[in-house]
């Protein structure tokens, strides 16, 4: 009799124990993020609704990424496909059809006012193509924010509440960082509103607040600069006395120390464009990131 | 025309370090070239190149982009591979070049496997392709001393070494320095190539090495002869290289050795021995 008893209850416990993990594994939101950046986002604003993987990792390079068998399955398995888009991950095409992913693409930047920037092609014929690192502008972040929400509220109407709720609570701390950046930034004299970086991914950053943002090599680290492009840049920060440098997490820091080295120019730390540092670096989150970005200016512009 | 020269030079101290080291490396490493391909090693030294990449990926893993770690990796896997390929040419039925093809897609598909796994894939190409307007002191410093520990063991053991190239059965039963030259020569190839890596990069250090040498064969008659030709292409080259990096604005390594190749080129044709050009004169000379 007591045996039949804890057998039963056992039974019923595994039964339990079964439905409450299937229903788990099924009410969660499959979200695949295309970059850090953008997970950290879909991850604030999805809450514990969703479960969200990024394709490229931490400190890794979007422009270069090389999708694996590995990210092709997560994204088959996946119900939304958030992408920066404005030609950011120019892989983005091809995974999506070799995966036979069959759900919604997000694209976060919709409605942000791209850059145009000019691309010198070979041959000397220009392109004018959008510049992808609109993120690097709050306002634009806010509106990265919007897309994600509605995408979750049109993939998964029941979260709808929590989603919104997710969403106002972080837009609200975005715009508190906007407010911090400016006032942080804006206290520089205008004579030092200048700095070089190794990848010119702050356009927006740059616009956005009042800085002057010069680079060494093209736009996409794909570029290997000729000893011309590094003659210019040492010229103009010799010139237009530019009294900072930056490095960045993923391009090649001995040609800045090169530069650094020749004009006297402070090396500024490092500043987050493209991707998070890991969860223990200096950036692991969006707002994290702007954080250190506007500190690590800030130090260099301000002496 | 000669301030045309002279001035990214005089204004740039990016430009006045590349040329050094770029100098400092045509000083040892064409010579070396010069006996690879006397000795029919050409490929050999290509397959070395490649060698290098995983060691110097293992560094890289382990130090990041330290220049001591990855030069000791380079040279430690370029050995390691020149040493396993002589061995299993002597012991197994497969003949040295088939081993070397197969050590060296090994060795390259290891090392991009290596630096990938680390994460950051832009890495791979400045490892790839090194930055010769980025050398810094230590750089500098490594390259120079290669080039010069180079120079001196390459005229302690000359002699030998010549005859390795030219008569090799004579070597082995005069004396028996025939082994300790191979295995200093090879040791050698690896260090040159270990030095051309930190400036011009793995695929192109091999470039620096090989096409001067193949140039200087249209030139000399003798041993010393090439190597002198060979050391001038290399300083012309890259001299050149600087400069038309500098005024037409393409990336510098690849740029000197494109102008390596056409000094290949031209030498192929106007060669004083046996070039394309003067093959055909004499005939028409005949006909006439």
């Amino acid at each position: 009799m007591k045996h039949r008893l804890v057998t039963s209850i056992g039974l019923a416990l595994l039964v339990l124990l079964g439905i409450s993990s299937f229903a788990q594994a099924d009410d969660k939101v499959k979200a695949v993020a295309s970059f850090s950046i953008l997970g950290d986002m879909v991850r604030r604003v999805g809450g514990d609704r969703v479960e969200v993987v990024t394709l490229v990792e931490p400190d890794s390079d979007a422009h270069v990424f090389s999708p694996t068998p590995a990210d092709a399955k997560t994204l088959a398995s996946a119900q939304l496909f958030f992408v920066n888009g404005l030609g950011f991950e120019g892989w983005m095409a091809r995974l999506e059809k070799s995966s036979g992913f069959k759900g919604e693409t997000i694209v976060a930047s919709h409605g942000v006012k791209p850059h145009i920037m000019v691309e010198e092609e070979e041959g000397g014929e220009a392109e004018t193509i959008a510049d992808p690192h609109a993120w690097q502008d709050l306002a634009n972040g806010k509106l990265y924010v919007a897309n994600i929400r509605d995408g979750l509220i049109a993939a998964d109407p029941a979260g709808k509440a929590t989603y919104e709720a997710n969403a106002a609570q972080y837009l609200d701390a975005i715009a508190k960082e906007e407010a911090a950046v400016k006032q942080a930034l804006g206290k520089l004299p205008p004579a030092r509103r200048k700095i070089i970086t190794s990848h010119d991914a702050f356009v927006y950053f740059g616009a956005a607040y009042g800085l002057e943002i010069i680079a060494p090599e093209g736009v996409s680290t794909e570029s290997e600069a000729s000893a011309q492009d590094v003659a210019k840049i040492i010229r103009q920060i010799k010139e237009e006395h530019i009294p900072a440098v930056f490095l960045e997490n993923v391009t090649d820091h001995r040609l800045l120390d090169q530069i650094a080295r020749e004009t006297g120019a402070k090396i500024g730390g490092t500043l987050y464009s493209d991707a998070l540092s890991g969860p223990d670096g200096p950036a692991p989150s969006y707002l994290d990131m702007f954080r250190h970005n506007v500190g690590a200016l800030t130090a260099a512009l301000s002496s | 025309m000669i301030d045309a020269v002279t001035q990214p030079f005089i204004e740039f101290a990016f430009m006045r370090r590349a040329l050094v080291g770029c100098l400092a490396l045509s000083l040892s490493a064409p010579p070396i070239g010069v006996f690879l391909v006397l000795r029919r090693m050409s490929l050999m030294g290509d397959v070395m190149g490649h060698a290098v990449l995983p060691g110097a990926a293992i560094g890289y893993l382990l130090a990041g982009l330290s220049l001591f770690a990855m030069s000791l990796g380079g040279f430690a896997a370029g050995l390691a591979v020149a040493l396993a390929a002589g061995l299993v040419a002597r012991s197994t039925v497969l003949r040295e070049d088939a081993s070397l093809a197969g050590f060296y897609l090994v060795s390259l598909a290891l090392g991009v496997l290596i630096v990938s796994v680390r994460g950051s894939n832009i890495d791979l190409l400045h490892v790839l392709f090194g930055t010769v307007l980025a050398l810094d002191d230590a750089a500098l410093l490594l390259i120079a001393a290669i080039a010069t520990a180079s120079l001196a063991v390459l005229a302690v053991i000359y002699r030998p070494l010549v005859l390795e190239c030219f008569d090799p059965q004579f070597l082995r039963s005069a004396s028996n320095l025939s082994s300790p030259t191979h295995l200093t020569f090879l040791v050698l190839v690896v260090l040159n190539l270990v030095a051309g890596f930190q400036a011009l990069g793995t695929l192109m250090a091999v470039g620096i090495m090989l096409l001067p040498a193949v140039s200087a064969r249209f030139w000399a008659e003798d041993v010393s002869g090439m190597i002198l030709v060979a050391i001038g292409c290399a300083f012309a080259a890259s001299l050149s290289g600087l400069l038309l990096s500098y005024y037409a604005n393409v990336p510098t390594g690849p740029a000197i050795i494109l102008l390596c190749g056409v000094g290949y080129l031209l030498s192929m044709l106007l060669g004083r021995r046996s070039g394309l050009i003067w093959n055909l004169v004499p005939r028409k000379h005949l006909e006439a």
